[in-house]
């Protein structure tokens, strides 16, 4: 009875085991951290891309709103693909704040001049600290912030493409 | 034409171990007076197909036949022949075919080996370790066929990962194997030791050897791996806790307790059912490496291509062989049961007990942290990581009472041996550790609180191991693995609370004050060679007295792009100087990362010591015992 | 939990307790940051690595540790940004309890095993 017992849970255990193994199979092996909702301090200090002006970055972003953050850089080839779409959010009048990463600052001028400016502003991270404030871990990555609460409430690792600016303009739609 | 070859001898290797199953299976039930001279005829005839196979496929490399869908994937014409060969069981398909090489020579060794056992004991042996060798012949030709073809035939292959053209890591893999497919004749010996009841000492003393032969080979695996993140890696360590790493270590733990376990049922006909839970564990860990390795399920610094479909079979054969090992084990336990025989609290079976729980917790804890996050992840979706603090958390604490058992447990008597009474030279020899360890760890500027036992306490069983040899109570064979441990463990600690380093950014010219050490560098040299670019670093490293010239390089591959760091290494007896460096985006500057490493040959050179006492073990002829 | 939590404390502060005291400010960065996964790299941990990212996070916990904050606000700062994915030791919590406990109750059982199969006398 006792052996008897003693096998069975045994076997129990080893196929939840295999059950689990299994299931592990199919696990994503990217980890990506776009669903934590983490809380941002604005109150640090950065300068300004055109005017090399030093501002607090409480003030450039929306305390009742929804604003959108666009990390880039000129050295970085995504960001080339996803321009466009940065275009198209400028164009249906919605303000994205750019953080130019680890750049030079001529390149970036360069860049905006040749492909157009989407950026209603534009903060200089040239240590590449400042992003990690938004929970960057590279270039290109668009993050979206409910101002009440100073949560990040969307996160796109990589470039955009068409329908995460519908899924954008959506979120701003809804929350206006 | 080579693949045509390597193709159907596996088919033909099926059909032999198709045959071997039915027909052991089938006369596994009567009572044999002689072992049918079929079996062991069509045993190497499968061997010599199998052999075939392996042999085409190394040739498949050597001539670079890119018809050859594996050696389009992993070879390169432009690569310099040993790594040509080598690459033939680099890659995922070649090297289960070597697993399954090894698999078969080694059951034809048993076969020819065994005579002097029972009949039906070699025939269920055969059985069993035929199944694990049609489960292998039938995963590689479902789904890792070695030689599938490609048409049009390409004109040069994928080339190979250049951060895997090691000369250690080039023999890692088929050492690493002996080890473990070894455990796989210790499984199916042991499952059919069950069966005809037979387990016993003179069965001890066959499969000693086994255990012995894997347990050496595995050692010296896990060194070799060791040795080659050292080199390769970069970053100056030796052990990362990788799951990789962590699943080679597994069975070692258990092997080695097996190892312990296995002398006891040898001399005193105890733990038997021990001995078979653990020889069925050891084999579980290392077909279960294979799946964590193979299947892509784990996260780790060592890249392996994976297919779902790959894992997914490894998995359920796994399951199968150890549900087959459990029901056999449960309803075959009655027979192995001895007469029971107590032990008593000082002999050498407690000692070997207390050996055993050691080694079981270092491996749950192993085991624990491999595997947990997976479970985790698939049953609430959080991921964590769970890396070395884990292990040295859980360890360390740990070896101090290892450390204390492992000075006074392995001189103890079999049976029953005398309470101890107090010991002078043993004092004097404690108060001489503590001396040492003062002496070092008062020059030493991490003294954490924790590594003063542990030095103490690694010095004391340092100098009871070397006392060890002018005693004539144990075999020399344990006294130098014994000896081996405890340097290593000495090695280890010594090395991590004396080891620095400094990092900065450089550029030509530039020299640098770290302690008492000046660092320049003179000159970056850029050279095109064969299939990389080069850039060789002269760095000078100046002590008081000393200069030592390192010359770290960087290596830009270019099929396919990879840029790889080769550390210098200025070994000596004493210590290590170790400066990798690397390319920064800053024009002219150069990341510069120097590292001195106290006692790094005595980790290696221990390990080497450790496995020599499993060769001493096996090439003992003498009779006598301790 | 409660006891567990307090033994794994206990041990932390041995293994970590160092009687020289690193006050050297490069030294507890590189203590910290070999602590931090890479997120960007196959297994290395930043302190390792020379990517973007970990050039970045090492600044960063420099610049926390200037600011005076303690070893662990800076973990749970990052872990905040990063999820507990990019820590090495995992922290004690309900999700870790039987990752941290298993090998010891494994212990404590082995232990009681050997006791019962030996004789005292």
């Amino acid at each position: 009875m006792k052996k008897n017992i003693k096998f069975v849970s045994i076997l129990f255990f080893l196929i939840l085991t295999f059950v689990v193994m299994f299931k592990g199979l199919d696990v994503s092996k990217d980890y990506s951290n776009e669903k934590l909702n983490s809380k941002i301090d604005f109150s640090f200090t950065a300068k300004k891309l055109f005017n090399d002006e030093i501002i607090i970055l409480e003030d450039l972003f929306d305390q009742n709103g929804i604003s959108v953050v666009n990390i880039w850089a000129s050295w970085c080839v995504p960001c080339r693909e996803e321009h466009k779409f940065l275009m198209n959010l400028k164009n249906m009048n919605i303000q994205v704040i750019g953080i130019n990463y680890k750049d030079a600052s001529k390149n970036a001028k360069d860049f905006l001049n040749l492909l157009g400016n989407p950026y209603s502003d534009i903060i200089v991270d040239k240590d590449g600290t400042k992003s990690i404030e938004f929970g960057a871990i590279g270039v290109p990555e668009t993050i979206i912030i409910n101002g009440k609460t100073n949560n990040i409430i969307k996160k796109f690792i990589g470039p955009l493409n068409t329908e995460n600016v519908i899924e954008i303009k959506n979120l701003i739609n809804e929350t206006s | 034409m080579s693949n045509y070859f390597g193709n159907y001898s596996l088919y033909f290797a099926l059909i032999a171990s198709l045959y071997l199953i039915i027909k052991s299976y089938l006369v596994s039930n009567k009572a044999l007076k002689y072992l049918d001279k079929n079996f062991i005829l069509i045993t190497s005839i499968q061997t010599l197909m199998i052999t075939i196979s392996f042999i085409s496929l190394v040739f498949a490399f050597i001539y670079s036949d890119f018809s050859n869908e594996t050696v389009f994937n992993n070879s390169h014409t432009l690569k310099p022949m040993f790594y040509k060969i080598s690459g033939s069981w680099g890659n995922h398909e070649g090297s289960l075919l070597l697993w399954l090489l090894v698999l078969s020579v080694f059951l034809f060794i048993f076969l020819l080996k065994s005579g002097s056992q029972n009949i039906k004991y070699r025939v269920l042996t055969l059985l069993f370790q035929q199944i694990i060798i049609a489960g292998f012949l039938i995963f590689i030709l479902l789904t890792s066929n070695p030689f599938n073809m490609i048409f049009p035939i390409p004109s040069e292959g994928l080339g190979l990962n250049p951060i895997l053209q090691d000369p250690a890591l080039a023999i890692h893999p088929p050492i690493l194997y002996l080890g473990y497919v070894g455990t796989s004749i210790i499984f199916s010996a042991s499952l059919a030791s069950l069966i005809t009841g037979n387990i016993g000492e003179a069965w001890a003393r066959h499969i000693k050897k086994w255990v012995l032969v894997s347990w050496i080979f595995l050692t010296i695996g896990i060194l070799l791996g060791s040795i080659w993140a050292y080199y390769e890696l970069g970053w100056g360590g030796f052990w990362f806790w990788d799951p990789v790493e962590n699943v080679s270590l597994m069975p070692w733990f258990c092997l080695t307790a097996l190892l312990h376990t296995v002398v006891v049922l040898e001399r005193r006909n105890l733990f038997k059912e021990w001995t078979i839970i653990l020889s069925i564990t050891t084999f579980s860990l290392s077909m279960s490496g294979t799946f964590l390795v193979r299947s892509g399920i784990l996260n780790s610094i060592h890249t392996f291509a994976n297919d779902p479909s790959r894992g997914l079979f490894i998995l359920s054969f796994l399951f199968i062989l150890i549900l087959m090992a459990l029901t056999i084990f449960f309803f075959n336990q009655n027979k192995s049961k001895g007469a029971i025989k107590e032990s008593f609290i000082f002999s050498k079976e407690t000692a070997i007990l207390v050996n055993n729980w050691f080694m079981m917790f270092f491996l749950s804890v192993v085991l624990v942290g491999t595997i947990y996050p997976i479970f985790l992840e698939v049953l609430n979706g959080s991921k964590i990581s769970v890396g070395p603090p884990f292990y040295h958390n859980l360890l360390i604490p740990f070896l101090i009472p290892f450390l204390v058992f492992m000075s006074f447990g392995p001189s103890l008597k079999w049976i029953k041996d005398n309470v101890r009474k107090f010991e002078f030279d043993l004092f004097v020899i404690f108060l001489i550790s503590i001396l040492i360890s003062y002496f070092i760890l008062i020059k030493s500027e991490k003294s954490f609180l924790l590594s003063i036992p542990l030095i103490i306490l690694s010095f004391y069983l340092l100098i009871i191991t070397i006392k060890d040899f002018f005693s004539k109570k144990s075999y020399l064979s344990q006294k130098v693995s014994h000896f081996g441990f405890s340097l290593l463990i000495l090695s280890i600690l010594l090395n991590s609370l004396f080891s620095f380093e400094f990092n900065s950014n450089m550029k030509v010219g530039d020299q640098r004050v770290f302690n008492d050490k000046i660092i320049i560098l003179k000159d970056v040299i850029v050279q095109d060679i064969d299939n990389y670019k080069s850039l060789k670093a002269n760095f000078e490293i100046k002590n008081k007295n000393t200069t030592i010239p390192l010359t770290p390089e960087v290596r830009i591959y270019q099929q396919p792009f990879t840029i790889t760091s080769e550390a210098a290494i200025k070994t000596t007896l004493l210590s290590d100087n170790f400066l990798v460096f690397n390319i920064l985006k800053d024009d002219g500057y150069y990341n510069i990362r120097y590292q001195y490493k106290p006692l790094m040959i005595w980790i290696w050179m221990s390990t080497i010591l450790i496995s020599i006492g499993g060769v001493l073990s096996i090439l003992r002829r003498n009779e006598k015992k301790y | 939990m409660k006891h567990l939590k307090i033994l794994i404390l206990v041990i932390n502060f041995l293994l970590n307790f160092n009687l020289a005291h690193a006050s050297d400010l490069d030294l507890r960065v590189e203590q910290i940051t070999k602590n931090l996964r890479c997120l960007i790299c196959q297994g290395q941990s930043v302190y390792d690595s020379q990517s973007d990212f970990a050039i970045s996070m090492k600044l960063v916990v420099k610049k926390k540790l200037e600011e005076g904050k303690e070893e662990k606000q800076i973990y749970e700062y990052l872990k905040s940004k990063y999820g507990e994915w990019i820590v090495y030791e995992p922290e004690l919590n309900p999700n870790t309890f039987l990752l941290w406990s298993i090998p010891l109750i494994l212990f404590i059982f082995g232990g009681l095993l050997i006791v019962r199969k030996v004789s005292i006398k």
